[in-house]
């Protein structure tokens, strides 16, 4: 999709869903991206499925994305897919680390459950309305989400030659 | 292996002989005890029991990560012929195998597994951690990974190498035979608490209890954990 039709795109979801629905729009290497507002998440992407005149069928892939430190933090990106034009559209939506909150598309897109666990699992974001809201890789008694940029790194440090000196008392 | 064995008799024909008169009953007294003496191996039951243990090692067919393409190159292709130590025959249950190869990286989820595996192991085992990343998580120094499987596993040999050269994991197999040979006391894996953990099914109650030297300690954390004692009813 080229930048023209993103934006024709953009103003048909406006008026079929809500004016405040899309925030924005970004075009760069042949991607378009729809930015959305995250209570608006499911609408956008029922129009996009159902009511507009190029479908989206397919979602490709569902994934979580960390922007520390810029606000808000939390990022669930949407790439649809549709099988008649053959492209590809981002539907991306910002939401801060104190209320992570998105409405599910598995009613939508059945391949979101597992996504959408996913995506809580390493970074917190809670869809609301999930049927099976629950860690998906990690174990379930994990703390913490670990794809987050500011949760520590983990393991161990090895002594090397070089950082003999950085880890006092390596002997004890 | 300690053996002491009197000298036969060089010639052949002498000792053809001999052994037609035997069979016929044509041999007594001291001829006949010098005969039986020359042909018997004489050596310490616990020696003949390591020859026979290290000599029949079967491996679990078993893999974690990307080592276990190596693994099973070493143990199952002919070009390796693990035969050779006795330790090609690849067994998929626990209890059939003597040894526990861990060959990959391990997950803090796959760990509780792996460890639970290696309980249902019978007495004698023994593991080898093959690779870096089973041995102190290699490249993967982060949230997924136990920075060495020896923090729950006793373990005997580790193999260096990211993968191993199928030549350095056959070595380690050999290191592994000589430690039987040579030192084939477990005590130093009482303190990971892994003598006495084998789960008998069909059997209940307290004739069930293995008769092992580490089982008076562990008796009751496994009768304890419920999680263990399910299946078994």
């Amino acid at each position: 999709m080229d930048a023209t039709g993103l934006e024709m795109m953009a103003q048909r979801v406006r008026e079929a869903v809500a004016d405040d629905a899309v925030v924005g729009t970004h075009h760069a290497y042949d991607s378009a991206s729809l930015e959305v507002a995250p209570a608006r998440v499911h609408d956008v992407l029922t129009h996009l499925r159902d009511g507009d005149e190029q479908p989206y069928g397919i979602l490709a892939s569902l994934h979580g994305c960390d922007y520390l430190p810029s606000e808000p933090r939390l990022g669930v990106h949407y790439e649809l897919l549709s099988m008649q034009s053959r492209e590809r559209l981002n539907v991306k939506t910002r939401v801060t680390v104190e209320e992570p909150h998105v409405p599910t598309v598995t009613d939508l897109f059945p391949t979101a459950n597992f996504h959408e666990r996913e995506v809580y699992d390493f970074f917190g974001v809670v869809f609301d309305g999930h049927p099976d809201m629950r860690r998906i890789l990690m174990p379930e008694d994990y703390e913490g989400h670990p794809q987050r940029r500011d949760f520590p790194m983990g393991g161990e440090p090895v002594l090397f030659t070089f950082n003999e000196h950085k880890l006092p008392r390596w002997y004890d | 292996m300690d053996v002491t064995r009197s000298k036969p008799t060089d010639d052949f024909r002498v000792r053809q002989l001999r052994a037609q008169q035997m069979l016929r009953g044509h041999l007594e007294d001291d001829d006949l005890q010098e005969y039986v003496e020359q042909r018997l191996l004489l050596t310490k039951f616990e020696d003949a029991q390591n020859w026979a243990r290290r000599n029949a090692l079967w491996p679990l067919g078993f893999g974690l990560a990307c080592c276990a393409i190596e693994m099973i190159t070493v143990i199952g292709s002919p070009r390796n012929d693990l035969s050779r130590f006795g330790a090609e025959v690849i067994r998929f249950s626990p209890r059939q195998a003597d040894m526990l190869i861990l060959s990959g990286r391990v997950s803090i989820k796959m760990a509780p597994i792996i460890r639970r595996i290696y309980d249902q192991m019978l007495e004698p085992k023994w593991v080898i951690s093959m690779g870096a990343c089973a041995s102190s998580a290699g490249m993967f120094n982060n949230y997924a990974l136990v920075a060495g499987a020896d923090k729950f596993l006793p373990i005997d040999v580790y193999v260096p190498g990211c993968p191993p050269r199928p030549e350095a994991l056959m070595y380690g197999i050999m290191k592994l035979q000589d430690k039987i040979t040579s030192d084939p006391n477990l005590g130093w894996r009482e303190r990971y608490q892994s003598q006495g953990t084998e789960e008998y099914p069909g059997l209940d109650g307290p004739e069930a209890e293995p008769s092992s030297q580490g089982a008076g300690q562990d008796a009751p954390r496994r009768s304890k954990d419920a999680g263990l004692d399910a299946p078994r009813r």
